[in-house]
């Protein structure tokens, strides 16, 4: 059996400060701070071996047994619902979830509501929890133009601050979840790893309760 | 019996038919075809709801079988005693897992039906211990108590609505949500942090089972866990044996024992199974019943085995050949591997070496090694 622990991590901003929590709770690994464009990084005498991928491919390479466990978004994970053990949320990234429109929308009840999103199934269950009839636009980025050209009435998307929203005359109609990174684990992985997974999982939980 | 031409799933597939039927579990065939009604019944029970679905003839809504365990219980009748035992090896069509795609999923189990006594719980455990045996060395078996999930829920004592949402937490390991969905629905914090506390305790059966009688846990439910883990141990399972709660099953289906096998390399669980006596009251059955499926698509990949060459030996003759020479010599090459006689090589054929038939004489060309 393979004697690391792989640990496949967001690339970006978020990955930065999840690593940096990891590497605070004795799990550093510091080749990965090396400005180069390798994707694996080990270390060997404390058995973990980190990887950069996508954020949105965390739950595939954590479900798929890839990765032993992975940090990924709430987002991520409530969108393509990846069957894993979520151990611990890491409270960082803090964003929301949220139904956005251009200031001052009226939603008109009698008629489908357009929702643009990238987030699709989000949005296809929290509309059908209230019993909504709705057109999903699906959209893989710059959502927040398609309520402004006409293309959908309101937007599904993550708010973190709301400037880009207000930049763009929009507002936050709805909250519809919190979202912030968690820590995930493979099921069968956790079977065979588990003294290993529980010891970095409650480090890291000291952690976010300090 | 030794069949090194059958792939690796096929192998194990004859080994637990194999097993089950050495323990007195009868073949259980059916057809691929069930009326629709008998799923949309029993929706929850199934392990996805999405169904593949057409109309007979006759004008009835047919499905293709996502599930065999429902087939088997309506095909089984009420005895005065003792129980059916039956065993499986069918093709389900349900969503797979990772793919959100429809598949044929090879799957074999095993269902004991009737008046289930304990002696067949603890048979049937140890049938789902042999089994993962048969496939890895390197494989756990969790087990987790359907009525100890459910009194620790109810102390809760949150809605029906938020029960779904609280089992998914449980089943996630996720406490997070778990708090915060329990605090929202106003549940008795004592009662929140000792379903955490049961959660968060798993591991042996000898360090678990004297933990949970602390936490209130039913004690009933706590000596069936205690019988059937002593039980295995003594069969020489215990090394593969865990106690593991997030093992949650739906509580309008399962009650008592509920487990799931592993094997390492496999990302996911190979075998599912439990105690569903609910199920069976459901469908107008007095009978009680346990029994599991081995999921053997996610064994494809596992052996590690596969294949470098198409064929052995590939045999190339010309119009000079005789057949029957060419037979004999084929028939004389398929003892030791597999061999494709042709004229001409194929286009894309991999083969270990090549030879030629030269009158009576088998003349080696090429060999790779």
């Amino acid at each position: 059996m393979n004697r690391f622990l792989n640990i496949a991590l967001p690339k970006g901003r978020l990955g930065e400060k999840v690593y940096d929590m990891f590497a605070r709770a004795g799990y550093e690994c510091p080749d990965i701070l090396e400005e180069n464009r390798k994707l694996v990084f080990e270390n060997e005498t404390l058995g973990v071996r980190y990887f950069w991928v996508k954020p949105s491919d965390v739950g595939v390479y954590v479900e798929r047994g890839a990765a032993d466990i992975g940090v990924a978004g709430k987002d991520i994970l409530l969108e393509y619902s990846p069957d894993v053990y979520e151990l611990l949320d890491l409270n960082l990234g803090r964003c929301r979830m949220a139904v956005a429109a251009k200031s001052g929308f009226y939603d008109d009840r009698r008629r489908t509501l357009r929702v643009a999103t990238k987030f699709s199934n989000i949005a296809a269950n929290y509309y059908a929890s209230l019993g909504r009839d709705i057109d999903i636009i699906h959209l893989n980025g710059s959502i927040e133009i398609a309520p402004i050209l006409g293309l959908s009435d309101v937007i599904v998307d993550i708010v973190e601050t709301g400037k880009t929203l207000r930049e763009n005359n929009l507002e936050v109609v709805e909250t519809i979840v919190p979202i912030s990174a968690r820590l995930v684990a493979n099921k069968a992985g956790y079977e065979f790893r588990r003294e290993q997974i529980e010891a970095l999982s409650s480090a890291l939980a000291k952690l976010v309760e300090a | 019996m030794d069949m090194p031409t059958l792939q690796y799933e096929e192998r194990i597939v004859f080994a637990l038919r194999d097993l089950y039927s050495r323990f007195g579990y009868l073949p259980f065939r059916m057809s691929k075809f069930e009326e629709y009604d008998l799923y949309a019944r029993n929706k929850d029970f199934l392990v996805s709801d999405n169904v593949i679905t057409f109309t007979d003839t006759n004008g009835k809504l047919m499905a293709l079988k996502p599930d065999v365990t429902l087939s088997i219980v309506r095909s089984t009748r009420d005895t005065e005693a003792g129980v059916h035992k039956l065993y499986y090896n069918e093709n389900v069509y349900r969503v797979s897992g990772s793919t959100r795609s429809f598949r044929e999923i090879m799957q074999t189990g095993l269902e004991c039906i009737g008046h289930v006594d304990d002696y067949c719980i603890l048979e049937v455990l140890m049938l789902a211990a042999e089994s993962l045996r048969a496939i890895s060395d390197e494989c756990v078996l969790d087990l987790s108590h359907m009525d100890v999930v459910s009194a620790m829920v109810d102390a809760l004592g949150v809605g029906a609505a938020q029960r779904g949402a609280i089992l998914k937490c449980i089943g996630g390991k996720n406490m997070h949500e778990l708090a915060a969905l329990c605090a929202s629905a106003g549940a008795a914090p004592e009662a929140v942090a000792r379903l955490q506390a049961l959660i968060r305790t798993a591991g042996r059966p000898e360090t678990v089972l004297p933990a949970l009688a602390e936490l209130g846990c039913p004690a009933a439910a706590l000596e069936k866990l205690t019988a059937l883990t002593d039980g295995l141990t003594e069969m020489g399972f215990g090394d593969m044996l865990r106690i593991d709660f997030s093992v949650v099953n739906d509580m309008d289906y399962y009650n008592g024992v509920v487990f799931k096998g592993f094997v390492a390399g496999v990302p996911g669980s190979v075998i599912s199974g439990g105690q569903y006596d609910k199920l069976m009251s459901r469908m107008g059955r007095r009978a009680g019943a346990v029994g599991f499926a081995v999921y053997l698509d996610m064994l494809e990949r596992f052996s590690g085995e596969s294949a470098e060459y198409d064929v052995d030996t590939l045999l190339l003759y010309d119009e000079t050949a005789a057949p029957a020479a060419l037979l004999r010599a084929v028939k004389q090459l398929a003892r030791d591997g597999n061999v494709m006689a042709q004229c001409a090589v194929p286009e894309k054929l991999k083969y270990r070496r090549l030879a030629r038939l030269r009158g009576n004489e088998v003349e080696y060309v090429e060999q790779i090694s």
